[in-house]
């Protein structure tokens, strides 16, 4: 991790204990009570997972007619309308996953470019040393795969919904909504803060001064790209 | 431990600069967020004891007609609710507030304006929970708010909805303060300042931060839950879709089990700064103390179930968090050994704050091996939701931190002030409320052993309750007179109590080098320390050598004395600037939530409307706030 501007040694300000700014500290134990929240949750995802007394199931074939399930493959003799396919849809999650999954790239892109700035020519000569220079490009880069991911996600829950799976439907829905939602909000505010970020950029540049704010936003959305690879793992991937 | 510590010199008291009630509403400073955290928990716990007095005036004598069922309902949620989250946390967060940059050696919190923001999202949120009394909605469903009875199907009303939204905005007060004190203790102690020197309240204070930001996101999330099946009609409590009411009871003790040591260490290192210097000799076993707080918190993660002991867990489970709570003891049991061997052969002077401070020795230890009764499985059983178990948990918690706080109260009362309490009232609030809370919460003992359940409103004659119940109430009366004496003990001398000085007790930590009330800036030159009790180190060599003459009347009534000390300006110390915005924040966030309540008023538009109005308002707020620097440019 990079070195840390220590924003509060001028004047009349002790020097911090650490030598790390306060945020820095800050966003940590933010970060630690944050893993309580996400623990509860995929917890209670794991815990009623199986539990749920009517269908549509994420892995499962279901018949609402029969009530019968099957892993294997559509159930025979299930009347028109009556049959719903297993839910999760995991190609198109991959997808979503991959996006998020290259915005944390751009981040650490985002924070090289804020923390060289004042070294220009440091990404090597030519065009591609420049795309590498601009904070702004990757500013922007990664608040576009994250709200990249948002889509994907937008999609996921209306086409559930459409599929007959609501957060009312049965404790899956309720369960697995509530998880992935409070998993959207995270990243819609990581998407916010960037945009701030690149407001700033855009007004009057981000330097090595402010590496810290790029820092802290960069440690936040790592956190919540973590965050959604336990879930894609624990959700989607295991059955 | 030879000589040390550059303390300022300068002593006496100075006059805010500023004053009026917008300098209040603005203020940043933490050593006056510590006085709106003491004043309004103060309010608070006034309001929690005229509820736990109806209680008992319900109980006093067989079929009791005061209040009806659903108001005695009312009444002990409210009380619970009232004394943990209104009361002793934001009472132990007034200490917080007051003592970590003191004691640490610095000049604030790491963000002084999240630190307001703690405080006005605490009373906001306050008022929004006692708001439900006067719609006739107080929450009905107990402190811990069990499903299925908070469900929708039993509870319809908006009673639960008020319990649930009010313990999430309190939540984000409770985790917002502790990202902030835990940066302050990690990232501002003064050179020389190494963790293993840090004051005793400190370390616990340190350690309760890291019990909230680690156990209340799992509440947060049980509420979410509740809140989301009350709202929205999803089915994690319900039993029809296969939900299990067993894992709010879960999620709920994961939780509230760390809580109650949330509740308790602040008390613990209270007691822990009274007793060295009451005694005049240094703590015992300073390290073991840490450890002993550490190993408590921890160990406190791993023991929820013992209070689902009833609901048939299996051999293994109860076993297993019988044997984790009976490990508790001995941590517990080393702290109070420690306190005894502090006091051991010391120089001990019996002013109030000791008194208070012996008592919860004393007492919280009746509390702490009760609990160890309960911690055994087959015994529990039988203990379970009867009035024993109430004995046990107000022994921890009135007569352990109760006790430990007002021992805080009547030890910093000067620190705060500038003015010491009055020791003749502060005498007749000591022996007062300890006789009522051990003539209250003694016989209940005695009436739960007989089998007399929690929570009913009312009694039949010839069970052997009699006596003990009226017992009971009659203590509720002394610890009234004695809680009155003591406020206006607070209220009085704050006007006209002797003048403390910067170290009216001959204590040894580095808040007492500096005046009282400290000036805003609180250390003149950044104290260098060398040792665990840097004053003592320069004042007392020979540590029981010069025993102050204890509290005499010097000057009661009389104006602080006019010296002048220097202002932050004239100092060339950067001060932090006075800001509305964390006060509009905590509001718009506060009326957010609260908008929900809309909702079960068949308002679904409305409500969407309102939050909609209110998450904007506080969004314009936070940037308002965050784009605006902190201290002008110098």
């Amino acid at each position: 991790m990079s070195t840390t501007a220590v924003a509060h040694a001028h004047a009349g300000h002790p020097p911090t204990t650490t030598g790390l700014d306060h945020r820095k500290i800050a966003i940590w134990a933010f970060i630690g009570s944050e893993c309580m929240l996400f623990a509860s949750l995929i917890s209670t995802y794991l815990i009623y997972k199986g539990r749920s007394v009517t269908g549509p199931f994420p892995h499962e074939w279901w018949c609402r007619a029969t009530k019968a399930t099957s892993a294997a493959g559509p159930i025979a003799g299930c009347p028109a309308g009556e049959l719903f396919k297993p839910i999760l849809n995991i190609p198109v999650t991959s997808q979503s996953t991959f996006v998020l999954l290259m915005s944390s790239l751009a981040m650490v892109l985002a924070l090289a470019a804020v923390e060289n700035n004042d070294k220009p020519g440091w990404a090597g000569p030519g065009w591609g040393g420049r795309l590498l220079e601009s904070s702004k490009l990757w500013l922007l880069t990664t608040a576009i795969l994250g709200a990249g991911f948002l889509c994907y996600q937008a999609y996921e829950f209306t086409s559930f919904i459409h599929e007959g799976l609501t957060i009312k439907t049965n404790l899956f829905g309720s369960s697995f909504f509530t998880l992935t939602g409070f998993h959207g909000a995270h990243v819609t505010a990581g998407v916010l803060w960037l945009l701030t970020l690149l407001a700033i950029d855009i007004k009057r540049g981000l330097g090595p001064r402010d590496a810290l704010l790029v820092d802290i936003s960069a440690l936040y959305w790592h956190f919540v790209d973590v965050v959604w690879i336990a879930i894609f793992t624990l959700v989607y991937l295991i059955r | 431990m030879a000589t040390t510590a550059a303390v300022p010199t300068y002593s006496g008291t100075s006059e805010h600069a500023e004053t009026g009630l917008w300098s209040w509403l603005t203020t940043v400073d933490h050593k006056r967020i510590a006085a709106l955290y003491l004043g309004t928990s103060l309010f608070w716990f006034l309001i929690g004891g005229i509820e736990a007095t109806i209680i008992r005036a319900q109980l006093a004598f067989p079929n009791g007609k005061v209040v009806s069922a659903q108001v005695f309902n009312e009444l002990f949620t409210m009380h619970g609710t009232t004394m943990i989250f209104l009361v002793v946390m934001p009472l132990s967060a007034a200490f917080f507030n007051l003592l970590i940059p003191l004691q640490i050696g610095a000049r604030d919190v790491a963000f002084p304006r999240l630190n307001a923001f703690s405080y006005w999202v605490y009373l906001f949120g306050s008022i929004f929970l006692n708001v439900s009394w006067f719609i006739g909605s107080a929450p009905d469903g107990g402190w811990f708010g069990y499903t299925p009875l908070t469900t929708l199907a039993y509870s319809k009303n908006l009673n639960i909805d008020f319990w649930v939204l009010g313990l999430q905005i309190l939540g984000v007060s409770s985790l917002a303060a502790g990202f902030n004190f835990i940066t302050t203790i990690v990232n501002m102690r003064a050179p020389g300042m190494y963790f293993m020197r840090m004051p005793i309240f400190t370390w616990m204070a340190f350690i309760v931060q890291f019990l909230i930001v680690l156990a209340f996101p799992v509440i947060t999330i049980a509420l979410i839950f509740l809140q989301f099946d009350r709202f929205f009609g999803t089915n994690f409590y319900e039993i029809a879709q296969g939900g299990d009411p067993l894992l709010w009871q879960h999620l709920f003790w994961i939780f509230g089990h760390p809580e109650v040591y949330i509740l308790i260490l602040p008390a613990f290192g209270l007691v822990s700064e009274v007793l060295p210097t009451f005694s005049r000799k240094p703590l015992f076993g300073y390290p073991v103390m840490v450890y002993s707080g550490m190993l408590i918190a921890f160990l406190g993660f791993g023991v929820w179930a013992h209070h689902m002991f009833a609901v048939g867990m299996g051999p293994i489970a109860d076993t297993v968090f019988g044997v984790t709570t009976m490990l508790i003891a001995i941590p517990t049991g080393v702290k109070i050994f420690n306190w005894i061997f502090t006091m051991w052969g010391g120089v001990l002077r019996f002013t109030t704050a000791m008194k208070f401070a012996i008592t919860l020795v004393a007492l919280f230890t009746v509390g702490g091996i009760s609990g160890v009764m309960h911690a055994s499985p087959p015994a529990d059983l039988q203990q379970t939701d009867t009035y024993f178990i109430v004995a046990h948990f107000h022994y921890v918690l009135v007569a352990g931190s109760m006790m430990g706080l007002f021992a805080g109260v009547y030890y910093y009362f000067p620190k705060f002030t500038g003015r010491l309490l009055d020791e003749t009232l502060g005498n007749w609030h000591f022996w007062l409320f300890f006789i009522g809370v051990n003539l209250t919460f003694f016989p209940m003992h005695f009436s739960g052993l007989y089998g007399m359940p929690r929570r009913i409103y009312r009694y039949d004659a010839g069970q052997g309750w009699e006596l003990f119940n009226l017992l009971s109430s009659i203590g509720v009366a002394f610890q009234a007179v004695g809680t009155i004496i003591g406020f206006w003990n607070f209220w009085r001398s704050s006007k006209v109590g002797a003048i403390a000085g910067a170290d009216p007790w001959g204590a040894p930590t580095l808040e007492w080098s500096i005046p009282s009330p400290p000036p805003d800036y609180n250390f003149a030159t950044i104290p260098t320390v060398t040792s665990r009790y840097p004053l003592w180190d320069v004042k007392s060599p020979a540590l029981t050598a010069d025993v102050p003459p204890g509290v005499v009347d010097r000057g009661r009534g009389r104006t602080p004395p006019t010296i002048r000390i220097p202002t932050a300006r004239e100092l060339g110390i950067p001060m932090p600037n006075p800001s509305i915005k964390p006060l509009f924040a905590a509001l718009f966030m506060t009326l957010m939530f609260a908008s929900l309540i809309a909702i079960h008023k068949d308002k679904v538009q409305l409500a969407v409307a309102l939050v909609i109005v209110f998450a904007g308002a506080l969004t314009a707020s936070l940037y308002a706030w965050l784009l605006t620097p902190l201290e002008d440019e110098h």
